[in-house]
């Protein structure tokens, strides 16, 4: 929680000093207002100084009113302002980092619970902003003021005080130090919510496909009552925390009534005295009231900052590099000794991967379902890093570039067709925010989308819903494919993603293709033997392994595994 | 959607913890009661304590241990009260998150489609936490705010009748102002959490599809974007909470405007001298009594802006629960009879009224035939899926299962005839196991393990780190895409459902294991009217009913020879195809 009040609250530092400074200067007004009355009565009724002073008197009381209510209503507006702001500025802080976070670091998070740290966690924080600016000052100040005030009427009697304090102390200490665990659990329980509520509205298809409504909502009731039940046992600690402190300061109170007996029955001190004392001390325990619910809004606060820090202490393990030296006549894409694995303890995703790609060719990647082809590309731009051996991409290790020069140079059109809100043109623009009508249309055009986009109502300015959920397979994997290509992008990669054209219209998409990108290099990772054919090299992925580099012939000629995937493929053509 | 309906309805989610409600109200009328005579002992124990040598220590003794008493249980009963708010909100709280979820699963899908998921996860997480603090608070301070009140009331009447009228007379002006705040801010915490919920759509978008956003460098724009939000947020959520802070400070500087006049007046009353004008007594008494009485008023004032926030999250949260649902189920007069006869009757749909995609289909299916549905992409061939499940109602026409209407049948009898593997895949958090037991939870372990067996997932599951315990997600890297579709393919030969769909359920399985997985699939449709959506020739090719699709239209029907001695479309396509394939 410091660490990030170090970081947030230095930005806001004139907001943090006058907003107390104006609750304390309500605060104290409010003190001088009974002195007035009392002024009004000694002086205006019992004194005979006349309705002229009475008035006078009143007048000044409204003008005091006036005036603690402006300074109440500038710290309001500070208050706001500064929480707001630190609130704002935690969540775009967070939101880049997580931009700039790589994939096995956002897949360790869990988008749910990345969204819930960017959402939940910083409205607790900034709560506690605002609470700091409004309460902080006042509270103590209160206490504070109250204990000096009977320490100086009676320094023995005012021991009472010294011996409440650590108590209460104690007491808020106890509760504290027991409830933060338990906020920590409370909020990764709230993820899993997230969780579960996110999964259920993506595979809502599966789930009434299996008719599992009720099993899911099984599910989620597991997870909300995991949630409810460790709220109410947090709960149960933290309401302690009000009575216990009202219960020590008015036991206190019973105290000083009796030892005040001791010290009036051996004249030190009067009747008037000890009630003085007694108010001092309800004044104090109404104080210590907010100042526990002031514990609480922290504790929790505290909590949702681990939790801020968590993802803002993350250093990416994949940066930017010092700058590339490229050079114009090494290969296009170049893997030396590549090895890669996604789990520690698991199996090897790729072995030992050693291949080279010249400009302007084309590669294509074969292979069985999880032999790494999508891993493979994967390492290309960085989504990745090897574990060890090099990528090249003209004659330069990748890492040595920035992030955002290597990954506009190669444009990925992933496996699964995603999409985002906004309309086609938004869409096709994400590679590249300039370019023209022309270049998006020509793009559309390569990759068999312009005939359906212009065949929707507005076109290229139709509305797509988040993730494209309201196109088909097929239309969705064209614009994912002109989206890239729009980018113009010199190495271009199609991950698979053709996979739900119809025959026709993926080879129409070769031919534009290989028409339009002479001198792109193309890496085409593909289940169809025929849409690699003509590639100038063709690597055959087993199990983590390349089996097999060369053209079509040479592998038919040579690779064991190549020869039965095309046999695969061919038998339904031969039949015919 | 009124405001004085949001927050009935609100409150309508206490209804079943009424019995957390009385002993939450009875606690809180006794923990205030002792603590207000509180301060009267300790004004009885100090009447005996006069001066030097003249202390009254046994009944100092009295007082004290008797204050001592009331605070203990003073403080039990505060306890007691709170604990039951703290019940009743939570559990009233878990009963919305349950409803709003069980609802998510009875809307209908063209909703899901269209809203933005982050949105809608927003509600469920942001949104209900709000209510639930808002409700917390509300209980804890209007109980014992509204019994101050009463119990300072009766004290009063008990002391002087016409004092105790004139104040509660006077006090709820600052009511008024707190109404006229709670206007003023009802819009903006409206606006405040519609803001917040597209941040979250926006969050949810982004961190999702980061794997795309990285790909295009897409970082600094998606930063953009999103503060571009979070600005709009801090604009209002300043104000929002400004306004929402102002009732407390305005009230006060209304009671202070009271008891400045009060006071005022009251002197001058005294100067008067007139008869039955006030005593100084009188004065401190009415002045200490109206401060007293407006405390809790302040606190109550403070609570209903505060409510404001969770009654705009409510509202969120009610207008989902309100949106209409799936059309309700008709019971049938007989048990759905899904023999494998399927038709269509002249079905007509459109997703947006104005874009019109299948026109006046009609088709009849033989129980135990094998459809491979053919079309160019965007066709309309997963929309007729769409409608086979009912995902979507049909617009006009019919469709008929073992010759019932399908909205005569109950939606889970439909579904659970069909087996269907989509190409979009899905994968929930969970272990290998849980997820190819989806549709049969109680399998056997051998029962998955056959099923894994016979769609070939078995050998790479076997490689996971954890094997068939190892959790697996959609998102994580841990399973390939084709490795998704096996599992996918696996919890369908487990249920073993009388038909099925298959929506290029192997465009990412390679096609040697695909050839492997043929016999598996043979298995699971012999005797079964299946549906296949495929691009592969071999696929196609043994289907009984080929239907070829364009723009909507069932354009031809037969099968693979004599459409092709039919010279048409889909000659022409298949024709294509294998010159693409030779």
């Amino acid at each position: 929680m410091f660490e990030l009040a170090k970081k947030y609250l230095p930005a806001f530092k004139k907001e943090l000093i006058i907003g107390p400074a104006a609750k304390l200067a309500e605060a104290i007004l409010e003190l001088i207002v009974p002195l007035i009355m009392a002024d009004i009565i000694d002086i205006g009724i019992n004194g005979g100084a006349g309705k002229n002073y009475i008035y006078r008197m009143g007048g000044i009381m409204i003008l005091m009113g006036v005036f603690g209510l402006a300074s109440a209503l500038v710290c309001q507006y500070l208050a706001s302002k500064a929480s707001q702001g630190v609130g704002t500025a935690i969540r775009n802080d967070l939101f880049g980092k997580i931009c700039d976070m790589s994939h096995s670091e956002i897949d360790n998070f869990g988008t749910p619970s990345l969204i819930n740290r960017v959402t939940n966690d910083v409205n607790q924080v900034q709560n506690a902003v605002a609470m700091l600016i409004r309460l902080v000052v006042r509270a103590p100040f209160l206490v504070i003021g109250a204990a000096v005030m009977a320490m100086a009427i009676d320094l023995k009697l005012s021991v009472i005080f010294l011996a409440v304090a650590p108590l209460t102390a104690l007491t808020i200490y106890l509760v504290m130090s027991r409830s933060v665990p338990f906020y920590k659990v409370i909020q990764k329980k709230l993820d899993r919510i997230g969780l579960v509520t996110r999964e259920s509205l993506s595979g809502a298809r599966v789930i009434r496909a299996f008719s599992r409504e009720k099993n899911e909502e099984q599910r989620f009731a597991e997870a909300n009552a995991d949630y409810s039940e460790t709220s109410l046992r947090v709960g149960r600690l933290s309401v302690l925390l009000n009575p216990l402190t009202y219960a020590i300061m008015n036991l206190a109170i019973g105290v000083i009534v009796w030892f005040g007996g001791f010290r009036v029955n051996a004249g030190d001190l009067t009747q008037g005295q000890v009630i003085a004392f007694v108010n001092y001390m309800t004044q104090i325990s109404l104080a210590l009231v907010v100042v526990a619910n002031l514990v609480v809004i922290f504790t929790k606060a505290a909590a949702s900052s681990v939790r801020i820090n968590e993802v803002l202490d993350i250093e990416p393990s994949i940066t930017d590099g010092k700058g590339a030296e490229e050079l114009s006549d090494a290969p296009a894409i170049e893997f030396r000794n590549v090895s890669f694995s996604y789990h520690s303890d698991g199996d090897c995703a790729l072995e030992n991967i050693s291949f080279s790609v010249k400009r302007g060719e084309t590669l294509g990647i074969i292979g069985g379902t999880g032999s790494g082809k999508s891993t493979l590309v994967n390492l290309i731009p960085r989504f990745y890093d090897a574990e060890s051996g090099e990528i090249l991409i003209n004659g330069a290790d990748v890492r040595s570039f920035k992030l955002g020069t290597l990954r506009t140079k190669v444009g990925v059109v992933p496996q699964k067709a995603l999409l985002f809100s906004g309309t086609v043109a938004e869409n096709l623009r994400w590679g590249r925010e300039n370019a023209s009508d022309e270049e998006l249309k020509k793009a559309a055009e390569i990759a068999q989308a312009a005939e359906f986009i212009e065949k929707m109502p507005d076109g290229y300015n139709t509305y797509i819903a988040q993730g494209g959920r309201d196109l088909s397979g097929g239309q969705k994997q064209r614009l994912t494919i002109a989206r890239a290509l729009t980018a113009d992008p010199e190495i271009l990669i199609l991950d698979d993603s053709a996979s739900a054209l119809d025959l026709a219209t993926d080879a129409a998409l070769r031919k534009a293709l290989a028409e339009n990108t002479s001198g792109m290099t193309v890496v085409i990772v593909s289940q169809r033997a025929n849409s690699l054919r003509n590639a100038d090299k063709i690597i055959v992925l087993d199990d983590g392994e390349a089996v097999g580099i060369g053209t079509h012939d040479e592998l038919m000629e040579k690779c064991e595994i190549y020869r039965e995937i095309v046999m695969s493929q061919e038998s339904g053509a031969k039949e015919q | 959607m009124k405001k004085k309906g949001v927050t009935m309805r609100f409150f309508g989610y206490t209804k079943p913890f009424a019995y957390l409600l009385i002993p939450a109200f009875l606690s809180a009328v006794i923990s205030v009661l002792l603590s207000l005579y509180v301060p009267i002992l300790v004004g009885r124990g100090i009447d005996y304590i006069v001066g030097k040598n003249d202390v009254d220590f046994p009944m100092i003794k009295r007082y004290v241990i008797t204050i001592f008493i009331v605070v203990i249980l003073s403080s039990v009963f505060n306890w007691i009260m709170s604990f039951c708010t703290y019940k009743i909100t939570y559990r009233a709280v878990s009963d919305m998150r349950k409803e709003l979820y069980a609802k998510f699963n009875r809307l209908p899908l063209g909703f899901i489609d269209r809203t933005p998921h982050g949105d809608l996860i927003g509600r469920m997480s942001a949104d209900i936490e709000l209510i639930s603090d808002g409700m917390l608070q509300c209980f804890s301070q209007f109980l014992t705010g509204i019994v101050t009140i009463v119990g300072t009331i009766v004290f009063m009447l008990r002391i002087n009748v016409r004092v105790a009228l004139i104040v509660v007379l006077i006090t709820p002006l600052s009511l008024f102002a707190a109404a006229f705040i709670t206007k003023l801010c009802r819009d903006k915490f409206k606006e405040q959490s519609a803001i917040r919920g597209e941040l979250t759509a926006c969050a949810e978008e982004f961190i999702g599809g980061q794997k795309v956003v990285k790909a295009f460098a897409y970082e600094p724009r998606a930063k953009e974007k999103f503060s571009e939000i979070n600005g709009r947020l801090y604009k209002c959520g300043v104000l929002a909470q400004f306004f929402s802070a102002l009732t407390n400070p305005t009230t006060r500087f209304v009671n202070g405007i009271v008891y400045a006049a009060a006071g005022v007046f009251g002197a001058i009353s005294v100067i008067s001298g007139a008869a039955g004008a006030m005593s100084v007594g009188q004065i401190a008494t009415f002045l200490s009594y109206a401060n007293q009485y407006t405390k809790p008023f302040n606190e109550i004032t403070g609570v209903i802006t505060e409510l404001q926030s969770a009654v705009a999250s409510a509202g969120r949260v009610f207008s989902v629960l309100d949106e209409q649902e799936e059309i309700p189920e008709k019971v049938p007069a007989e048990p759905a009879n899904a023999d494998g006869r399927v038709e269509m009757e002249n079905v007509s749909f459109s997703y947006k009224p104005e874009q019109k995609l299948l026109e006046n289909v009609n088709l009849n299916i033989k129980s135990g035939q094998r459809i491979a549905i053919v079309g160019p992409t965007g066709c309309g061939k997963t929309t007729l899926i769409n409608l086979l499940m009912r995902f979507y109602d049909v617009r006009e026409g019919a469709i008929k299962i073992g010759g019932t209407d399908i909205r005569g049948m109950k939606r889970h009898d439909l579904r659970s005839s069909f087996g269907m593997v989509l190409q979009d895949t899905w994968i929930f958090t969970g272990t290998v196991r849980e997820n190819i037991a989806y549709g049969r939870p109680d399998a056997t372990d051998e029962e998955i393990l056959a099923a894994a067996k016979l769609c070939h997932c078995h050998s790479f599951i076997r490689r996971l780190p954890k094997g068939y315990d190892t959790v697996v997600s959609e998102d994580s890297g841990t399973l390939s895409q084709g490795q998704k579709q096996l599992l996918c393919i696996a919890r369908i030969a487990l249920t073993d459902p009388p038909m099925l769909i298959l929506d290029e359920a192997t465009s990412s399985i390679d096609t040697r294991t695909e050839l492997k997985i043929q016999s598996a699939f043979a298995k699971l449709m012999k005797g079964k009217t299946s549906f296949i959506i495929a691009h592969r020739l071999s696929t196609i090719k043994d289907a009984d009913v080929i239907l070829v699709m364009k723009d909507g239209n069932i354009i031809e029907q037969g099968d693979h020879t004599s459409l092709l001695a039919e010279g048409g479309f889909y000659a022409k396509l298949y024709n294509s195809q294998f010159i693409a394939e030779g």
